[in-house]
Formats: C-alpha cells, structure tokens, sequence
C-alpha cells in the first residue's frame, strides 16, 4: 500500500541521524518532534538557541514550565546535567561549530542544498529568527518537510524562488515520501516511502534525482 | 550605595521613557523572559515614536493563548497602541502563526518599519554595543538578504558581512531575583536575551519575581552584576 508518513514519522526518521554523545539543535515546527525520538542507547544533548543545552521530552500537560521551553515555545522537561546561558553565548556556540547536526524545516530546498525556510510570499514580515545563523555554523544540517505544497507544487526545486537562509548548506531532506541525500553530483534518492516507485518521487521533484545503487524503503 | 534602586511599581520604573527614545525588550519572544509588567506600563505610559529591539515582535494577545493556554500580553501591545515607528529584531512575525499579529498589521499598514536582523547577529551587536566596540565581522547571512548593503571581507578564506553595534536608551528585562544592588540571577530559559541587553542601555529597568538583601545571593551564581542595572521592581508571580 502506497502510503506518505505524517509529521511524527518524518521526525522519527530524521532522528535516526542523531549519533551517540551528538549535540542537536531542533528548529520550528516539525523538527521539534525529533526530541521524542531518540534512539534506543543513545545520549543526544538538545541545544536550543534561546539558551539551554541538555533538555528533555517534550513536557506533558501537567508538568508544563513556560520558563523552560524550546525555541519552538514548546515547554521541555528537566533532565540532569542540563545548563542555561544567555543568547549571546548560545550563538557563539551555534556559529562556533559546536553543533553537530541542526534540524530545520523549509519551504524549498535547491539541487545545491540552498535552503530557504524563513520567508514566503504575501508574509513580508516573518523573520529568519536563528536559521541564518545555525545553518553555517552547524556541523551538518538537515531538513524535514513535506516533499510538495498543499498545491502538489514540487518543494524541491533547481533553484529556490523564496529568501534564502544560506547557500549550498544542506545535507539531506527527509520528506514525507523519501530520503534525499545533497551530493557534489546531485540529489541522490537514498530511501522511499512503502509504496512509492522512484519515478514518482521524481515527478514530484523539479531536478533530476540520481538513484542511490541500494535504494530502499525508508528506515523506521 | 547611596542610591535607591528599587521602584514602587512598573508605571513608576517606566515613568520617564520618553517620545522617540530606542528600547530594547528582553526574552525571547514568548512568555517567559519577558518583561510583562514592564511593557503593560509603557503602554499604559504611552510613550510614542519607539524604536523597538527585541528577538521578536510578538503575536498580540489573541493568538498568545496559542503559546501559553489563556494568553499574557506581549510585544504587541505597542504596535496595536501604534507606539512603535520601528522594530530590529530577528522574528517579527512568526510564519507558523496567522497574519494577524499586530507588529504584522501595523507593518502591512505601512505604519511600522522592519529591520531584520539574524538572531545570533541581533545578540552580538548588543554586546558590540555594550562593550563599545565597533562592529565585526560575521559569516551569517552571506548570500542572502542579510547581506545588503553592508560591506563584506574575505578573512581566512571565507567571507564575512560587517554588522555594526547596538545601543539603546532603555532597556526593560525579566530577572528571577534581584538584591537591591541590581545583583541578577535568571530562571531557566528565560534568561535568553535578557542578560545581553542589560548591558547595553543608559538605563536598564528590571522586573524580577523577589527582591533580596546584598549577601543573600550567592556571589558565584550571580548572572548579571549590578552595575549594569538602574532600576528594580517587584511584581508578585
């Protein structure tokens, strides 16, 4: 049965990435769910910029602290060894390199990895908040998104039409149908939803996709 | 100390905030961090002609309750009494939100001017501005809008934009506790910008939930030291 993964499931496999002692920055919207999916045995230290390395789960309903929450204004729940530092310091960690993967959503990505992810048309006041910075300062970012607009337009695209947030940053696009890795020679297919044959992904995605020699079903 | 830091009030602290002058609002954006009673005064104050520095411009009351189950007032106050002429920050509206924010109204109106700024690049020209430095160089932004006109350098191999510093006439914060030096310590992450702006205004007015006696914080735990901070007031939780 062909099928397309929801939100949760994008997050889980992006997850996925997250290796043993990696310390992870998670952006607005879908990759705030990423917190809940670690993988079984490994430590990750979530880095959020508005100052705080080494949180938690998302908190339940009744354990809710709106002074401790992510830069998603999610509340997150306590966890032991955990820190606060002020914006300033948080940036120079993000800029500084000490963040090994980063987690964003877009709006487009480009065949180069060009992202942009803060602005859209009809929006000319929404910011990039802290994409901008975590992006060339991160040691690998990463996107989650679905694989088209609402409108079945393609999201991954030669060149991106919307304000870019940095060029030629990211590494690989997990969508709702695959996994796309961003390679010196192009956009490699790595992994497809249950269902899907390749050549419909690649109708859904303006530039060409090289299919990766061992090309299989998305990981979960 | 001969002089007496701690205010009655908010409308006290905020009193002299005049037409025209350049405040920075400290948090992050949403509830916590932010400087609630503060800014509640200084929109009952009325000041006008404000130019704003905050990471974000806020969502107005009505889509708070979005963030925070039953709503708290925010940034958007000002921009809906229309005190605001114009705002520097990184978030001035959120794009996960509807258009209705009122910095977004305002700013579709033409009656408020955005200036974007990348959050971490926001951060540094604060502390530029607070350590009298002039400017330096950053990586963020390089190809992108951030980028116009500024001058741009290639150091090392890698190419750099040129920020310039930030400063401000007032700057309104959330502390936890204070002593009556202006002595700060934070709680949690609503710490985020507050530290930062703190020491880069001519005056900057602090809330905090408790006052405290000089000695009843831990000197080793103290965040922001009281040189920085002119005016204190406590508001019950």
């Amino acid at each position: 049965m062909k099928m397309r993964l929801d939100e949760q499931t994008i997050a889980l496999r992006a997850a996925k990435e997250f290796q043993d002692g990696n310390v992870v920055n998670l952006g607005y919207g879908m990759p705030g769910l990423c917190a809940n999916f670690i993988p079984e045995g490994r430590t990750i230290f979530f880095q959020s910029e508005n100052g705080v390395l080494g949180y938690g789960e998302l908190a339940p309903d009744e354990e809710k602290d709106y002074e401790l929450i992510n830069a998603c204004d999610q509340p997150v729940t306590r966890q032991p060894g955990m820190c606060f530092f002020d914006s300033g310091i948080s940036f120079d960690m993000i800029r500084g390199g000490h963040i090994d993967i980063v987690v964003l959503g877009a709006y487009q990505v480009s065949e180069k990895g060009d992202l942009a992810n803060w602005g859209r048309p009809g929006r000319p006041a929404t910011g990039m908040g802290g994409a901008m910075d975590l992006v060339i300062g991160a040691k690998r970012a990463i996107v989650t998104m679905m694989h088209t607009t609402k409108d079945g337009e393609p999201r991954i695209v030669k060149q991106c039409t919307y304000p870019l947030t940095a060029r030629e940053c990211v590494s690989t696009i997990f969508t709702d149908i695959a996994v796309i890795e961003v390679a010196p020679k192009g956009l490699v297919l790595k992994e497809i939803a249950p269902g899907w044959l390749s050549e419909e992904v690649q109708k859904l995605t303006e530039p060409k996709l090289i299919i990766a020699p061992d090309l299989h079903e998305i990981e979960l | 100390m001969a002089v007496n830091k701690v205010f009655a009030s908010p409308d006290a602290a905020v009193a002299d905030i005049f037409d025209g002058a350049t405040i920075m609002i400290g948090g992050f954006g949403s509830f916590g961090g932010l400087p609630i009673n503060l800014l509640t005064a200084l929109s009952r104050q009325g000041a006008k002609n404000l130019t704003v520095i905050s990471n974000a411009g806020g969502v107005g009351f009505e889509l708070s309750d979005r963030i925070k189950p039953g709503g708290y007032p925010d940034v958007g106050i000002l921009y809906e009494k229309g005190q605001v002429k114009k705002f520097i920050g990184s978030v001035p509206a959120l794009g996960g939100m509807p258009p209705t924010a009122p910095i977004e109204m305002a700013f579709n109106e033409g009656k408020v001017e955005i200036e974007m700024v990348p959050q971490g690049t926001l951060a540094e020209r604060i502390r530029a501005g607070a350590g009298g430095l002039g400017g330096f160089y950053s990586p963020t932004g390089v190809g992108t809008v951030a980028e116009k006109g500024k001058e741009k350098k290639v150091i090392n191999g890698r190419e750099y934009i040129l920020e310039l510093p930030l400063t401000a006439d007032f700057a309104l914060i959330k502390a936890h506790k204070a002593d009556t030096l202006g002595n700060l310590v934070y709680r949690g992450t609503a710490r985020c910008f507050n530290p930062v702006m703190a020491t880069a205004a001519k005056t900057t007015i602090v809330e905090v939930d408790r006052i405290v006696q000089p000695g009843e914080i831990d000197p080793e735990a103290v965040v922001t030291p009281h040189i920085y901070i002119h005016r204190v007031v406590e508001v019950a939780e």
